[in-house]
């Protein structure tokens, strides 16, 4: 099934499947965005734009734009039903007190206790952190969604050479290869995409690995 | 009651050298005739704190262009290159800020607080030359008040006592920056009779609103 999915697809669809009805969920600019796409239909998550939004809904049909409702990125949305502007001290109120049961964010390396860096490249790309810094420290769960290397090169290291976005670990790493969480006792591998052996994923993977125990297989439906 | 000024007028209260507090979020909610008179005026030697500096040459961009702003407090300068090429070049000084850190700084400065404890940047690059707190068996970081000489705020609605509303995402920094600046300019999508505001519906008080920027004439 997965030769048809492209890296992308195998790890939003994986995403999806932490995200539970009810929840308040910020997903970031990118491939993250892209979970939103395969959330059941009849499931309720409220998606915040840390813009000013609770309730996030699809791009508008070109013509029904609306100037001031945005994304983060500043392309127009919709808001759903019942959706509620909020400014920026609420917006990370909400997410630095403890309020946002979940995060997705892009990543460019992680590190064998789960710190993320995905903010900065010396010398090359200083973007800024945005709420990046905010999310992870603040969210309940933070879940990295990211390619498993950049053209070849690992991005789940020893240590991150890249500046790091947080001291805290992150809660889960999804991959097209594998699902990684970090634990106390390091990185374990807790599953892997339809086809790639333990092998592959090693490979892979500068950091030491654990193989769970209850090892299994994504779903990808 | 206050009466509306022309946007030439307003941005000429502003003296080199001052430090701006501007709305907005990718120019969505940016004063942006503001900006643009600015640009005019040319005024030079600016400090900026903004979330972003919006695209080139566009929105905050404009002043980036330009060459006024010669120091910039902001959360995210990603999508605007120039801004990047200014600050790897030593032209502009920029202090990169995590974006909920940057609006609890404002908001300190606006109510009255000494700096707040934060445990976002700590152990990153955030934390440099900057005070770690242990309070109830816990590290945090303190971050300091940012304060403005002017805020340049955008609103939807501006009654002519300067009683503001705002529009969903437009709304972002703007109601925080109202509260950190000795004075405040402002501009709206309109301007309305006294009253058409309802009390529910203010968010920032015509009380700490400076200026009102009139609106371009419709007919003439």
């Amino acid at each position: 099934m997965n030769t048809t999915l492209t890296p992308n697809e195998i790890i939003s669809r994986r995403v999806a499947q932490e995200l539970s009805d009810g929840m308040l969920v910020n997903l970031g600019i990118g491939l993250p965005t892209q979970v939103a796409n395969y959330l059941p239909k009849d499931m309720t998550v409220f998606l915040q734009s840390e813009n000013g939004l609770i309730g996030l809904g699809a791009r508008p049909p070109e013509g029904m734009e609306d100037e001031d409702l945005t994304d983060a990125g500043g392309s127009p949305v919709t808001a759903i039903p019942g959706a509620a502007r909020i400014d920026s001290v609420f917006s990370f109120g909400l997410i630095r007190g403890g309020h946002l049961d979940m995060t997705v964010l892009g990543g460019l390396q992680v590190d064998s206790c789960g710190r993320l860096a995905n903010w900065m490249i010396p010398g090359k790309m200083a973007p800024g952190m945005g709420g990046a810094m905010d999310l992870v420290s603040g969210a309940k769960r933070v879940i990295v969604a990211m390619q498993h290397t950049a053209k070849g090169a690992h991005k789940i290291l020893n240590e991150c050479t890249l500046p790091l976005t947080s001291q805290r670990s992150v809660s889960l790493i999804v991959t097209e290869l594998a699902v990684i969480e970090p634990t106390e006792n390091g990185l374990v591998l807790k599953e892997l995409a339809p086809g790639i052996s333990v092998e592959t994923v090693i490979a892979a993977t500068t950091a030491p690995l654990t193989i769970s125990d209850s090892l299994s297989v994504m779903r990808l439906d | 009651m206050k009466k509306a000024l022309p946007v030439d007028v307003v941005v000429e209260m502003i003296e080199p050298g001052s430090i701006l507090m501007i709305g907005g979020f990718m120019g969505i909610g940016s004063p942006h005739r503001m900006i643009d008179a600015l640009v005019e005026a040319g005024t030079k030697n600016l400090t900026v704190i903004a979330n972003d500096t919006g695209k080139t040459n566009y929105g905050i961009g404009r002043l980036i262009n330009s060459g006024q702003i010669k120091h910039l407090i902001a959360s995210h300068i990603g999508l605007n290159p120039e801004t990047q090429a200014k600050m790897f070049s030593g032209e502009i000084t920029v202090d990169l800020v995590p974006q909920g850190n940057l609006a609890e700084r404002i908001r300190a400065a606006g109510y009255g607080l000494g700096g707040v404890l934060v445990k976002t940047g700590m152990g990153t690059l955030v934390e440099e030359s900057k005070q770690r707190v242990h309070v109830n068996g816990e590290d945090w970081l303190l971050e300091l008040p940012l304060f403005a000489d002017y805020a340049l705020i955008h609103a939807h609605q501006a009654d002519y006592l300067g009683n503001l509303a705002y529009q969903l995402t437009a709304t972002n920094f703007n109601p925080v920056m109202a509260m950190a600046a000795k004075k405040v300019f402002c501009e709206t999508n309109e301007i309305v009779p006294v009253g058409m505001i309802t009390p529910n519906e203010v968010i920032t008080p015509g009380a700490i609103v400076t200026e009102l920027v009139a609106m371009p004439h419709r007919h003439h």
